[in-house]
């Protein structure tokens, strides 16, 4: 490794004795990106299923009967227990319990991945808090347009696909920007089940190299930088859906 | 007006509504032909807003029967969205969704609802907001514009379903007087075009001027029924005399 980043790292070591081996150090700094890769594929997969969740259980919890009560079982089950208690069992409880598979040189391996497992049991938790956000949002949304839309004669789904949804999105959208940092941040849970996001990138660098501090460092910084990122993203869509002369 | 009128529209025959242990609507009959203006007047509280939405199937009626082109509402057989195409229903607080421009507000039922061919629709859209005199108000929301232009649009989004029969529930009353005047000269043009309507209304004048008949209703019953000349100027009732003295 060479170049101004690499000199600039081994200048603050020999002057400081602080060790970023991720800028100085090949190995170390793949290690790095490969925890920060997945990092971000655990969190968009997650967002993107949990929203669709979400999206889900506000359809269920309109529909009444067992649909409305499998909805509110579900945002009970999954907003009321810690989530690493859920990735556990999913992990340890649910995935004891599955087949293993044997792969094409003759290995057995677990059916789902701990990767797998992760995606599944944060899209569930922030599914849950979803769905109430959706909620909240659907539930602001003034009676007087869902009977504008029943007597222009839309169906249940066009109601809530051209009308509801996207106002009550409007009116939600600061909460699914906290959920959805939330949910970025509980990734970090998926160092427990060994999957090698960035927590556990940076554990596996530390253990080897004694550097605990500069590597906590360098983690919340780079976690302020995703997170940053993902409000920024967020409010720029929020001011996108913003309408003349409409205050949601 | 002088134009013939033809066949039943729409028929209330002896119709119920009891909301609870409260009886909202008791007793009511009546008949629209085919290109009449029919104006339904009386105190608030009175049932008249009800009995719109018993027309277009809103509000579900206790007992007796109404049809719209035939057809027996109350049917549980009935296509209830069917039904509500043929119908129009303008409201009080005009209800546009706020999120789509004046134009997506009179193009989206029928695209989403009949899934007609939207370059046809967007024609038909255009040539309907210009005769409510707000062609150069297409792109604007909702939000940038006035009460009375907003009851247009709603007038327009209606229209674009080719109903039988157009309901307005009051339709002014939360407009200032200027504004007020272009609505009523929008409806008054309507039915001068043979359109059917039955308007639920305050404005004695234009009840007067514009109706072929007018119901008197009080207390969920119609009181008196008749033509504008009748109504207004020799009512028989002593409730519909207290009624329009205190008012005009």
């Amino acid at each position: 490794m060479t170049g101004p980043v690499v000199d600039l790292f081994t200048w603050i070591n020999s002057r400081t004795g602080l060790n970023f081996s991720v800028f100085t150090d090949t190995y170390d700094g793949e290690r790095f990106i490969t925890g920060l890769i997945t990092t971000v594929e655990l969190s968009v997969l997650s967002m993107v299923l949990s929203v669709l969740l979400g999206l889900a259980g506000l359809w269920m919890l309109g529909a009444g009967g067992f649909w409305r009560a499998l909805a509110r079982g579900y945002v009970q089950l999954f907003r009321n227990t810690p989530p690493l208690v859920q990735l556990s069992f999913f992990y340890f409880a649910l995935g004891g319990v599955l087949p293993t598979l044997t792969d094409s040189r003759g290995a057995q391996v677990p059916a789902v991945s701990g990767f797998g497992w992760a995606v599944l049991s944060f899209s569930l938790f922030a599914g849950a808090f979803n769905v109430e956000i959706f909620r909240s949002g659907v539930e602001a949304v003034p009676s007087a347009m869902i009977e504008a839309a029943d007597s222009l004669g839309y169906t249940r789904l066009q109601l809530y696909r051209h009308v509801l949804v996207p106002l009550g999105l409007r009116i939600c959208l600061p909460s699914l920007t906290n959920n959805m940092v939330n949910l970025v941040k509980t990734t970090t849970l998926a160092y427990a089940i060994g999957v090698p996001e960035l927590l556990y990138a940076a554990a596996q660098i530390w253990s080897e190299v004694m550097n605990v501090r500069e590597m906590m460092d360098l983690l919340l910084v780079v976690y302020i930088v995703l997170v940053a990122l993902l409000v920024w993203l967020m409010e720029r869509w929020e001011r996108a859906l913003r309408v003349p002369g409409y205050t949601p | 007006m002088a134009h013939e009128l033809g066949s039943p529209v729409v028929v209330v025959r002896d119709v119920e509504k009891r909301f609870g242990n409260y009886t909202v609507l008791r007793e009511v009959s009546l008949t629209v032909r085919r290109g009449e203006t029919v104006c339904i007047i009386g105190p608030s509280g009175s049932g008249k807003s009800t009995l719109l939405r018993c027309i277009n199937g809103l509000v579900p009626i206790s007992s007796g029967s109404i049809t719209v082109g035939g057809r027996e509402v109350a049917d549980a057989k009935l296509d209830v969205r069917a039904l509500r195409r043929d119908v129009g229903i303008v409201f009080q607080q005009y209800n546009l969704f706020p999120h789509r421009t004046a134009l997506d507000n009179v193009m989206m039922a029928p695209v989403i609802v009949l899934h007609q061919n939207p370059a046809e629709v967007r024609a038909r859209a255009e040539a309907l907001l210009a005769k409510v005199g707000l062609a150069d108000k297409m792109a604007s929301y909702p939000g940038e514009l006035s009460g009375g232009q907003q009851q247009r649009v709603a007038i327009a989004r209606s229209l674009a379903m080719n109903p039988k029969v157009m309901l307005f529930d009051e339709v002014t009353a939360a407009l200032d007087p200027e504004t007020k005047k272009e609505v009523l000269i929008t409806i008054q043009a309507l039915a001068a075009e043979g359109m059917t309507c039955i308007l639920v209304t305050h404005e004695m004048g234009f009840a007067r001027r514009v109706a072929d008949h007018v119901y008197f209703t009080d207390g969920g019953v119609i009181v008196e029924h008749g033509t504008p000349e009748a109504i207004f100027s020799a009512p028989t009732q002593a409730r519909t005399r207290d009624f329009l003295d205190k008012i005009l």
